[in-house]
């Protein structure tokens, strides 16, 4: 014990001499949770739409102006025929064309019923659904308004019709940043413990320290919890400043339990950290370490669940993202701050990530080697 | 007097490359014990497994009385190591390097309060105390590395190339404190490059290609050469190495 207070005080010191790292540990974790959100947005806004109006009525007048005022639309131009409308989508400067034929309004009006024309430039395959899919809902409640405002109420319920009402359960408004915030919080956590640790422990070898240590009596398991209980302090102040940051700047609460969420968290940061270890009892330098951490982080990236659903994922990926501790922080972060789940929701997420733990350190402290 | 050091036969391959190879010798308590080669010649593979920190292929080795095989981590509380490498905190000060080594050696707080100010007064750097140790010069360092290494009053203290890049002057005053070590009964086990140093030696090991070639004090050495200083001992033998420096 005597041994790992004097090992924990020289961390601590160095830690805290160290300006840059305290900068970079105190600094990423604010600009990037103001700064990713806001980019990793998948809500589509600003369709640009061309529209071309051949029947220049009331009526489809109205309908543009509900288009356009439903904040996703942009207008593009007018173009008097479609020809001109396709040639704005070969430039790229419009995502859908709109035409309404000539005699619009008659035919809805008399004949009660009118086809109109969408064109979706169709190369950002999610902007061209979403594009459409917002299109087609809004002619649908014009059409709507429409059949209100001309047919008998008796008439109406003589034409059977389905309308579904869907209503978004935990996140009513669907904010993207609800989403994203905590995701992203996760991902900082774990960037920053995991290449922290791994950094500090081949800092030490390349500068010799570690020898140094190798010849005293310290065992190897002080040495390395010297290492894991200064960097889990600093995850927990990282964490600490994402939940403040995300309250001041997105207005998130968490739901659910906040000392649930610190409970899932240390758990977290033993296997985030043990990662950091077995990298470190890999490299030889810096640089090394460096390298092994990229390719992780790029897994850790987009397997983590953070930007596409893991259950859309094929077979192979799905069972990578079953081994890779960052996913199940990720789920839970949302399960907690938006579901409001309980204990014994994440218990399992608990014993697995604890159990990743586990076997991560004890991988690291049997492949250090004070004798080689 | 007590043997300190004890080796039969001790070797380090690395692959088909014989670091060392077949080295037997023995150091007495309190001895210098000078090691002397090329670059290359396998002096620090030699003390790395003396210290614990490689494992010996071959041969057998006791330090302090302690196997290398079986309790390598036995003989750390023993021995003291000062590495080619500066190898203190250099984002730490004088003084909390000395605190740091001297409670991982388990001293109690007395004896690390005592002793680091007793260290502080005889190096004169009661000015530096509280100063980082990335602020000394090199020769400075060397002589905080040496004294943190036996801060632990060990039975053996290895140096490897102690005084490489340091003035002569500094290095001087480096000996005067392996002698004082020495006389408190601590057995020196020193490497270096200067053979004018190794005449300070009570003894000194000469090794070509791994092997030791030359093994007696600096007097009887020089004697059975022929010759009348350590220099031309090392180049006669030298001139038969086959292995190029590194």
């Amino acid at each position: 014990m005597r041994t790992l207070k004097f090992l924990l005080q020289k961390e601590f010191r160095q830690i805290f001499r160290n300006k840059a790292l305290l900068r970079m540990m105190f600094m990423t974790p604010i600009i990037q949770l103001i700064i990713l959100p806001q980019a990793a947005n998948f809500t589509i806004k600003n369709i640009n739409l061309a529209v071309v109006d051949l029947d220049r009525s009331v009526y489809s007048q109205k309908l543009i102006n509900k288009i356009l005022s439903s904040g996703y639309f942009k207008m593009a131009a007018f173009t008097p025929s479609y020809k001109d409308a396709y040639e704005l989508i070969e430039k790229d400067k419009a995502d859908i064309v709109l035409e309404i034929p000539q005699g619009f309004e008659h035919n809805l009006t008399r004949e009660s019923s009118q086809k109109l024309s969408l064109s979706v430039n169709a190369i950002n395959g999610v902007k061209a659904a979403v594009g459409s899919g917002y299109l087609n809902k809004i002619i649908q409640d014009y059409n709507n308004d429409i059949r209100l405002e001309w047919m008998q109420p008796s008439t109406i319920n003589q034409i059977p019709t389905i309308e579904v009402v869907s209503s978004n359960w935990y996140n009513p408004t669907l904010s993207y940043y609800l989403f994203m915030v905590p995701g992203i919080l996760v991902l900082l956590v774990t960037l920053i413990g995991g290449n922290m640790t791994a950094q500090n422990i081949v800092r030490e070898k390349e500068i010799g320290t570690i020898e140094q240590i190798n010849v005293t009596p310290v065992k190897k398991y002080h040495f390395i919890l010297g290492k894991l209980i200064p960097f889990w302090t600093l995850g927990v102040i990282v964490f600490t400043m994402g939940l403040v940051i995300a309250r001041i700047v997105y207005g998130i609460i968490p739901l659910g339990s906040v000392a649930l969420l610190y409970l899932f968290l240390s758990v977290y940061l033993l296997a985030i950290l043990g990662f950091g270890l077995l990298i470190s009892t890999y490299s030889e330098t810096p640089m090394q370490a460096n390298s092994l951490t990229f390719f992780f982080v790029q897994i850790f990236n987009m397997m983590g669940g953070l930007y596409t659903p893991i259950d859309s994922m094929p077979g192979w990926a799905k069972f990578i993202t079953e081994i890779i501790p960052i996913s199940y922080f990720i789920d839970v972060m949302r399960m907690i701050v938006i579901k409001g789940s309980h204990f014994h929701d994440v218990l399992m997420h608990i014993l697995i990530v604890f159990l990743m733990g586990v076997i991560l350190n004890t991988w690291a402290i049997l492949n250090y080697r004070k004798t080689t | 007097m007590e043997t300190v050091i004890k080796t039969k036969d001790l070797t380090k391959r690395f692959g088909d490359f014989v670091a060392v190879d077949k080295i037997s010798f023995e150091v007495k308590k309190g001895e210098i014990f000078g090691f002397l080669g090329a670059n290359g010649a396998g002096k620090t593979t030699a003390m790395r497994m003396l210290c614990g920190l490689s494992r010996p292929t071959s041969g057998e080795a006791t330090v302090a009385g302690i196997d290398v095989y079986h309790n390598p981590e036995d003989i750390k509380k023993n021995i003291g190591y000062m590495s080619q490498k500066f190898s203190l905190y250099e984002d730490l000060t004088v003084l909390e390097n000395i605190k740091f080594y001297a409670g991982i050696y388990g001293l109690s707080d007395n004896d690390i309060k005592e002793k680091s100010n007793e260290l502080v007064e005889k190096l004169g750097l009661q000015e530096q105390a509280n100063k980082l140790v990335q602020s000394l010069p090199l020769g400075w360092r060397q002589k905080l590395s040496f004294s943190v290494a036996i801060v632990h009053q060990p039975k053996v203290v290895f140096l490897d190339e102690p005084t490489g890049g340091v003035d002569p002057s500094m290095r001087k005053q480096f000996w005067d404190m392996i002698y004082d070590a020495s006389e408190k009964g601590i057995t020196i086990f020193v490497t270096t490059h200067y053979l004018d140093e190794a005449e300070y030696c009570d003894r000194i090991c000469i090794m070509v290609d791994g092997r030791i070639e030359a093994l007696d004090t600096p007097a009887l050495l020089k004697k059975n050469f022929g010759v009348d200083n350590i220099t031309e001992v090392f180049y006669q033998l030298a001139r038969k190495a086959k292995r190029s420096g590194d």
